[in-house]
């Protein structure tokens, strides 16, 4: 793809990014900024043409590194925004206090 | 290497065009779900199948094989990022997000290198618009993975969370960031005659020391900026590996997470009324700022019965919670305490300053957890005008962002900062363990106020006890 190309999508996505964000709450700003991590963490894909392209150990090392990060990247960081925004959903039953808010991790992944 | 695949899918192909395309708008309408908190639950969901569609699109590319590697890479990291993610206490968000963060820009960095041995293995010159992205995201990722993990280790505890100096260091960190331009410009002067690797490992830990030393300086209350601006990082050079890669999604999906960690990073920096250069190289909490007149003045100091009794009897009542109160993990007991006011039909709302907590937004996730409904959490603009017409004012574990000394004293290192106006409540409890001052070194002279009277205590058990106090009454 030609680089002036790149970059009219890189400054186009620039002019999204500061609109759409730029709406987001500051009650939102903890999960946005981990649910932005997890999209960040698509680099997987550069990892997964690296580990594809190669056939040196250091490169498959290099790699492996880099899918197993870009992963935890991913995984980690929707899983953790479900959890966080899970909790700004409105309860329907407010009037049920049986879960006792125990600060543990027992309240985990609530789905 | 061959690669067995059902339906192998050319990289330039139309149809692969179109499934990045698909996965990048997904991240957008996701994010744009998360403008509401009702709606952000399901563009998180959204945003997650745009990944799917992007990663799955990308196995069945042509050419990728070695699957054991990358089933070790993904099941590992997998296994890695749901444990952590359910494990994770909302105190420590900040951490998380500071180690997904690096995690992230570790990943930019090796693909980088990967890419610069892929094309020395092959023997060819290295096109300039594929090298200059690569040296890019390779140094803008190497530091962030780096800068992350400090952040990660002061916000755990395991470095110290106060500036650490070291002379010169200004000076040290300049020489390092010429000198990785110069090597950078060296390399691209080769990149048709076979740069050396040499050079660009030396360029990598060079990054690796940039990135250590520039945020072991900077102490803990900064650390709202400093994990925004690694996240804009981070986000930059996802986005120059999509150039290097040709691929799409990967450009657009960088650049919003970059864009989003700059949002972040300028509206953090204006409600400290400080520039981002300012936080980040002026070591700010290590100044020994106003420690030096440790003259004695009289406080008023009351028991949980006292504050109950003010509380339940007040019309209104603003809370203004702080790091404090995540340390001593007292969002529950907070909670409690204001469901019995409640019950006795006093108004309870929450003031929320910008810089509370140590990331944006850290103190709405916790009271989110503590089922507090967020219409009650007030934003410092929309609370202040109310503040005059407000009983009573209490702050728990938060200091500097109340200091009225922002407001009234010029020559305090934090004039000019926007606060919590509490001085203009009728009345002030602040919950605190002692008379110690905050993180910017300086006295509080809402705590000498005879408006305000302090409860010495931990947040977590006054919280508590104000809450027993008051059924009791």
């Amino acid at each position: 793809m030609p680089l002036i190309t790149e970059i009219t999508i890189f400054v186009l996505a620039a002019f999204v990014g500061f609109e759409v964000i730029s709406k987001v709450p500051t009650t939102l700003h903890t999960p946005l900024m981990s649910q932005t991590n997890a999209i960040h963490g698509i680099v997987l894909l550069g990892g997964l043409i690296v580990v594809g392209l190669s056939n040196f150990w250091l490169d498959n090392l290099i790699g492996t590194i880099a899918i197993f990060f870009g992963t935890i990247n991913i995984v980690g960081g929707f899983m953790v925004t479900d959890r966080m925004l899970g909790m700004f959903v409105r309860k329907p039953k407010k009037e049920e206090p049986a879960e006792k808010p125990d600060a543990g991790d027992g309240d985990a992944g609530a789905e | 290497m061959t690669a067995p695949l059902l339906a192998a899918l050319d990289p330039q192909s139309a149809f692969v065009q179109a499934c990045y395309i698909v996965a990048f708008s997904l991240f957008i309408l996701g994010i744009r779900r998360g403008t509401h908190p009702t709606t952000a639950k399901q563009g998180n969901l959204i945003a997650a199948t745009g990944m799917v569609i992007a990663v799955a699109t990308t196995l069945a590319l042509k050419g990728i094989g070695n699957w054991g590697l990358i089933a070790i890479g993904m099941g590992g990291g997998a296994i890695v990022g749901v444990v952590a993610s359910r494990r994770v206490q909302m105190t420590a968000m900040p951490q998380m997000v500071a180690l997904y963060n690096g995690v992230g820009g570790g990943a930019v960095a090796l693909i980088a290198w990967g890419e610069f041995r892929h094309f020395l293995a092959l023997g060819e010159a290295i096109p300039l618009d594929t090298f200059v992205p690569i040296l890019f995201s390779m140094v803008l990722g190497s530091v962030s993975f780096w800068g992350s993990n400090i952040a990660f280790g002061k916000l755990q505890g395991l470095i110290p969370g106060q500036p650490v100096k070291v002379p010169g260091q200004q000076v040290l960190n300049g020489l390092l960031l010429v000198g990785i331009v110069t090597v950078c410009i060296v390399l691209g002067f080769d990149h048709d005659s076979g740069p050396s690797q040499g050079l660009f490992i030396a360029v990598l830990i060079a990054a690796a020391l940039l990135g250590n030393l520039f945020v072991l300086p900077i102490g803990g209350a900064d650390m709202p900026v400093v994990i925004s601006l690694l996240n804009a990082f981070t986000g930059l050079s996802a986005a120059a590996a999509g150039i290097e890669l040709d691929n799409t999604a990967l450009i657009v999906a960088g650049t919003l997470v970059g864009s989003s960690g700059t949002i972040l990073t300028l509206a953090m920096a204006t409600a400290m009324n400080r520039s981002v250069p300012n936080i980040l190289f002026a070591g700010f909490g290590a100044l020994p700022t106003g420690a030096a007149e440790a003259e004695e003045r009289p406080v008023t100091s009351i028991g949980a019965q006292d504050a109950a009794i003010k509380l339940a009897y007040a019309d209104s009542v603003v809370i203004v919670p702080g790091y404090g109160m995540a340390v001593a993990q007292a969002q529950h007991a907070v909670k409690e305490m204001a469901n019995e006011l409640e019950k006795r039909g006093v108004d309870v709302a929450y003031a929320i300053h910008p810089v509370a907590g140590r990331m944006p937004g850290h103190m709405n996730v916790l009271l989110a957890e503590a089922d507090v409904p967020y219409e009650e959490l007030k934003e410092m603009d929309d609370i202040n005008p109310e503040m005059p017409h407000t009983d009573v004012a209490v702050v728990i574990g938060a200091n500097d962002v109340t200091n009225p000394a922002a407001k009234d004293d010029p020559n305090s290192p934090i004039a000019g900062m926007p606060i919590i106006e509490v001085d203009e409540a009728q009345q002030v409890i602040v919950i605190k363990r002692s008379l110690s001052p905050g993180f910017a070194g300086i006295d509080n002279d809402l705590f000498y106020n005879e408006k305000t009277s302090m409860l010495f205590s931990d947040a977590k058990q006054a919280a508590a006890d104000i809450a027993a106090e008051i059924e009791n009454l």
